[in-house]
């Protein structure tokens, strides 16, 4: 066996460090919240509380896993499958490096925005199957945010696909050897970057499971594995917007040869989840009507501008 | 290619029927998405993937997260399943089967004299483009116009006074 795209060890080793380094982001979070708060954060087990991780895995393993018995169990159980697949998905078609990835598909951008608007469900029937007030207002949220968003996130990424003319992603990362589309595509990046927020609904758009408001919302009712899965979901989301900045307007496994493709990715994917990361840290939650009309009647014209000015200049510089 | 295609086509009947089946609307709706996702499997093994994913996006990713919104507002509960059920009589069954079988024997009919053995070809996101920018450009112009009269409607009736 060897490392090509599409070979079980490939695909195994993504998977494994995918999962790898959203575990690990669990301690890195608290670490880093607690430096940006000037509080420590999580010190005591291992080295500067890095086998925290190893700690908290431990507990949600054992922790009982119970299903409440007012709720639709078909739907409660495999609502953390949805989402937890359709996350990992999504990284079959980001290109890690020139000989690293999944499959080389031609609809890579598409196949990342359907698996988005699929993981919508997970959030949907948890708060639905659980039978609780709160689950149930969360997942309303949850829905009506989702589906808002994953329109000016398929939008925004529109000018990337028209300047390369492919969806597919490696076509997109070789198109920008001569220069990152940060530039050309700044106000789609911004508006990627707010949509792919919410769409992980991480703070500050956690809206869904906003603890001060709605318990915590959709996951509520859920214990154990099962709310460890949405919590590592979420994690991994995390990942997987940071490598899709990377990938759609940070010029993916380029940059200067003196370290390896695979390491340019690293570092330019870590960079965005630390300034995620920052964000959760520094920007407080707007109201939920905020939310919404920020995004329908601020981002939506502005994504379609961008877009229309893109094609403009496409077309005038043939 | 050809077994993924069978087995994508068993999955879209057996769902398809549980739509119809199921008492639970919940339930009925998860399987009506599982048969979304078979029918984009098997646009995918014919040779069409854009066609493939955006039925993934469009019906299974975006129509039905609506249906689902609704459900979640109308709090829908034990009395619904049982008028389901109530519903669901074998002498209800009666005509409709007798119809469907009808059309599903001149389906048979047709498809015996096609010659089926085709190779399917691709069919990318630039061809599908070329199509409905060249001469169906009129048919997505009037769509649009559809739906922005659709649009306005909704914004006339969800308008607060």
């Amino acid at each position: 066996m060897s490392l090509e795209i599409g070979s079980p060890l490939t695909i195994g080793l993504i998977l494994l460090v995918v999962i790898g380094t959203a575990a690990m982001l669990i301690t890195v979070e608290r670490r880093l919240l607690g430096f940006w708060q000037e509080r420590l954060g999580p010190n005591r087990v291992g080295w500067f509380g890095s086998l925290q991780v190893v700690a908290d895995m431990i507990k949600i393993f054992t922790k009982e896993d119970w299903i409440p018995p007012f709720a639709d169990k078909f739907s409660f159980v495999i609502a953390p499958g949805i989402i937890m697949s359709a996350v990992l998905l999504s990284f079959a078609v980001i290109p890690f490096a020139p000989d690293i990835g999944v499959i080389d598909s031609n609809i890579g951008v598409l196949f990342v925005l359907a698996m988005a608007s699929l993981g919508a469900y997970s959030v949907m029937l948890g708060g639905l199957s659980s039978d609780n007030k709160y689950a149930l207002l969360g997942s309303l949220r949850a829905a009506a945010q989702m589906v808002s968003y994953e329109v000016f996130m398929g939008i925004s990424l529109l000018g990337v696909v028209a300047l390369t003319g492919s969806f597919n992603m490696r076509e997109i990362v070789e198109a920008q050897t001569d220069g990152w589309y940060i530039i050309p595509q700044f106000i789609g990046f911004v508006i990627f970057l707010i949509a792919g927020v919410a769409e992980s609904h991480r703070l500050p758009f956690d809206i869904p499971e906003a603890e001060q408001e709605i318990c915590a919302g959709y996951h509520t009712e859920y214990s154990g594995m099962k709310f460890g899965m949405f919590f590592v979901a979420e994690y991994i989301g995390l990942v997987l917007i940071s490598s899709l900045i990377t990938v759609l307007f940070f010029g993916g496994w380029l940059g200067p040869s003196f370290l390896p493709p695979i390491i340019w990715f690293f570092v330019k994917a870590s960079a965005f989840i630390g300034f995620f990361i920052l964000m959760r840290a520094a920007v407080p939650r707007p109201r939920y009507d905020q939310l919404m009309s920020y995004g329908w009647l601020f981002l939506l014209p502005l994504s379609l501008v961008n877009l229309l000015v893109t094609g403009v200049i496409i077309l005038s510089t043939q | 290619m050809i077994a993924l295609f069978y087995i994508a086509a068993i999955i879209a009947v057996i769902a398809t029927v549980a739509v119809i089946l199921q008492t639970n609307i919940v339930h009925g709706l998860l399987y009506l998405i599982l048969s979304l996702l078979a029918v984009a499997v098997i646009f995918y093994v014919l040779g069409a993937p854009f066609a493939a994913v955006l039925e993934a996006i469009v019906y299974a990713g975006a129509i039905m997260v609506l249906f689902l919104f609704v459900i979640m507002m109308l709090n829908l509960g034990q009395h619904t399943r049982d008028q389901e059920r109530k519903w669901l009589t074998p002498r209800g069954w009666i005509a409709p089967s007798i119809m469907s079988a009808i059309l599903l024997g001149q389906l048979v009919n047709v498809m015996r004299q096609i010659d089926y053995d085709i190779v399917p070809a691709q069919v990318g996101v630039m061809e599908v483009s070329a199509l409905l920018f060249g001469p169906y450009v009129l048919a997505v112009e009037l769509a649009s116009i559809l739906l922005l009269a659709g649009l306005v409607a909704a914004y006339h009736l969800a308008k607060t006074k």
